[in-house]
């Protein structure tokens, strides 16, 4: 700790020192484990010095010991708010390796469901960042929407939250056709209402701005130093979304549009996932519109098993059955980086095969690394109540940021 | 060959190796496309200057991820890979270097802010010095934490677990013990030739090969190897007699001097039911 020495009118011959707290790990507006230690000056942030890893579980290590299919549950566990959407990226990657053809049907579902991860993850996130700087309605009600997203997750599943459902060559089962319908009613009535609703207090209103606007600016030039990604990136004025510069699955089929905030501040940052809500509602509804019927697996019997009924029927299928689910399927050695647009910004794997039924290695690129490790010049010259509207604004989860 | 896979496409990696190759020249060890990734090998001491070059005149302005990897097997075990991101011409880069424990990487800080966590989590991981990051600290292991975890020779379970101790009222570490050993299933078929190798060892000096003992002068076998005769078989006389009668056993012995037995007596058909007493309604 640095102590300063400065003659003062107000304190005359007293000795101001600049002191030292810790915030966290264990505290609500921490989003996590996520411990802060924060020298300040009276009420000012001079330097913040982040420490995670608390949540470190080496999932990459656990991955190189585990097949490729028993790996993928890891995945939703990273990001926890987000599940699907970690899943999209590692069977992309494994797909990539093995250039596996996915079926048309499965794409649709895959980006339905990936939008509807973003819907639930926004409404976590804009609801907490929201009750950080002191509204307390709207969370209520955001979470209502975010029940209803996990309610369809679980109807897809049976899962709610770890829905382990997308799988290299597709997805592991068909939803029913009154699932889809009932998403699109859900699209059409309960969630604009309740999430307009949730928004008109807050977009506009006086103490919600007065917490946010002009808090961490963030340029464009440092948003590109700093590896932004996500919301974060667009918020400080890049348009630069994965799904429509790099489109994977089909989104290169989709109409959305990418919202891009003007000042870089917080509440462009709440703004851009606002924004993204009503987007990625326009991207369901056309994927329901348009999902052909078809198979929703590679029928590629040598990665993707055969359903339980074809085995009682088929010899060849009960061996297939039997292979993939001891040995697992090979990939052959290469290595791929892959990564999606999850809800919080690039989402990557980085896929090292050896010919094995193994991922030799498996990096797994978080979005909240990068982002967090900006907390130190975001925060700087900013107020202490601040560094909650800057985290709320960061989005961090970290099951994925601490891997 | 053709792309049926959905992943991420980029633009276009056309004339992409041979332009960063002319351009990087000496500083490029060994440039590669594969699955569509375009993958460049770069001398360690050179890496921030052939960084500097693609973030300036080649436009990969976000350096996304870097990457260790652990080769046990190579005399340079570890490979840092570095991903970079062009915005502007939306596309991705893998650049690579090599290191061992004891050669520094120059560092990337530098030219991106963001490098700082990122080689601090590979110094971490992996044990792969950067020279230059002024803040090479520890970030995802605990405080305290020895060893570098994700190299291949680390344990899965590592060396010391912890837990609260009602005694000392505080968390205590204490070696690793496991209840039931760790399952790791063998894939591999004996009969594709596995190579049981545990990591590192290929990299100890090879003992030389022991000189091949004399080859002993076979003994004359005289027992033959084959047992073609009931005598061979090793038996005694009684089982040579035994084996000597092929055929088995006969059905036993007809009581009545072999004649064929008739066909049993028909049954007789039952009496015919007495028709049953009528039910009466007052009877009941």
């Amino acid at each position: 700790m640095s102590v300063q020495l400065e003659a003062s009118p107000t304190t005359g011959d007293e000795v101001i020192s600049n002191y030292t707290i810790n915030f966290g790990p264990q505290h609500p507006a921490a989003h996590g484990v996520l411990r802060l230690v924060l020298e300040l000056d009276g009420e000012i942030i001079e330097r913040v010095d982040p420490h995670v890893g608390l949540l470190h579980r080496g999932t990459e290590k656990l991955i190189e010991h585990k097949t490729y299919l028993q790996a993928l549950p890891y995945f939703d566990r990273l990001d926890y708010c987000s599940p699907l959407a970690m899943e999209h990226s590692y069977v992309l990657a494994i797909e990539k390796l093995l250039n596996l053809e996915v079926p048309l049907r499965a794409q649709y579902l895959r980006v339905l469901f990936a939008e509807l991860t973003r819907i639930c993850n926004h409404m976590l996130n804009i609801g907490s960042h929201v009750m950080d700087v002191g509204a307390m309605t709207p969370n209520l009600w955001l979470f209502e929407i975010r029940e209803d997203c996990l309610n369809f997750f679980e109807r897809a599943s049976g899962a709610r939250m770890h829905s382990a459902w997308y799988r290299p060559g597709g997805v592991h089962q068909d939803v029913p056709l009154k699932l889809l319908t009932d998403i699109a009613d859900w699209l059409d009535t309960r969630l604009p209402r309740l999430f307009e609703d949730a928004m008109s207090l807050v977009v506009d209103n006086r103490i919600f701005k007065q917490r946010n606007v002009d808090i961490a600016i963030v340029s464009k030039e440092d948003a590109l130093k700093w590896g932004f990604s996500g919301p974060m990136i667009r918020g400080s004025g890049i348009p630069w979304d994965l799904r429509k510069s790099q489109p994977y699955d089909v989104y290169d089929r989709m109409d959305f549009e990418i919202p891009v905030g003007t000042r870089g501040d917080c509440y462009d940052r709440f703004m851009v996932r606002v924004e993204e809500v009503r987007q990625s509602a326009k991207i369901m509804k056309q994927c329901l519109a348009e999902m052909p019927n078809g198979p929703i697996a590679s029928l590629d019997r040598k990665v993707v098993p055969p359903k339980r009924g074809e085995m009682k029927q088929s010899m060849e299928a009960l061996i297939h059955h039997f292979k993939l689910y001891t040995e697992g399927f090979h990939v052959p050695a290469g290595e791929v980086y892959v990564a999606t647009e999850s809800p919080k910004g690039e989402f990557g794997v980085y896929l090292v095969a050896d010919g094995t039924n193994k991922p030799y290695r498996c990096k797994i690129r978080p979005t909240a690394f990068s982002h967090l490790q900006a907390m130190d010049f975001m925060c700087k010259g900013h107020m202490l109540p601040d560094v909650t509207a800057i985290i709320g604004a960061i989005d961090v989860v970290f099951g994925e940021c601490d891997r | 060959m053709t792309v049926l896979h959905s992943a991420p496409k980029i633009a276009s990696n056309e004339g992409v190796l041979d332009t960063l190759t002319k351009a990087l020249g000496d500083k490029l060890v060994a440039g590669k496309e594969e699955y569509g990734e375009i993958v460049l090998t770069i001398a360690r001491d050179r890496i921030e200057d052939a960084m500097r070059q693609l973030r300036d005149e080649h436009e990969y302005q976000q350096l996304m991820e870097i990457a260790g990897v652990d080769y046990p097997s190579r005399p340079e075990r570890f490979e840092v890979v570095y991903m970079l991101l062009s915005v502007t011409r939306n596309h991705r880069l893998l650049v690579k270097v090599t290191a061992a424990e004891n050669t520094p990487v120059p560092t990337v800080t530098t030219l991106w802010p963001v490098a700082g966590w990122l080689e601090r989590e590979v110094f971490d991981l992996y044990g792969v010095i950067f020279a230059g990051n002024h803040d090479l600290r520890r970030i995802l292991t605990d405080y305290g934490f020895e060893g570098h975890p994700f190299r291949k020779d680390f344990p899965l379970t590592g060396y010391v677990e912890l837990r609260y101790s009602e005694e000392d009222k505080r968390v205590v570490y204490e070696p690793v013990q496991l209840a039931q050993d760790l399952r790791s299933f063998d894939f591999m078929s004996p009969w594709e030739g596995a190579d049981y190798l545990l990591p590192g060892d290929e990299k100890a000096p090879a003992a030389p090969p022991p000189a091949p003992p004399p080859p002993p002068a076979a003994p004359k076998v005289e027992t033959p190897k084959t047992t073609d005769k009931p005598a061979d078989t090793g038996g005694d006389a009684k089982a040579n007699e035994a084996a000597a009668d092929k055929q088995s056993a006969g059905a036993p012995a007809a009581k009545d001097g072999g004649k064929a037995p008739e066909a049993p007596a028909p049954t007789e058909s039952k009496p015919a039911r007495k028709p049953r007493a009528k039910k009466t309604p007052e009877g009941s």
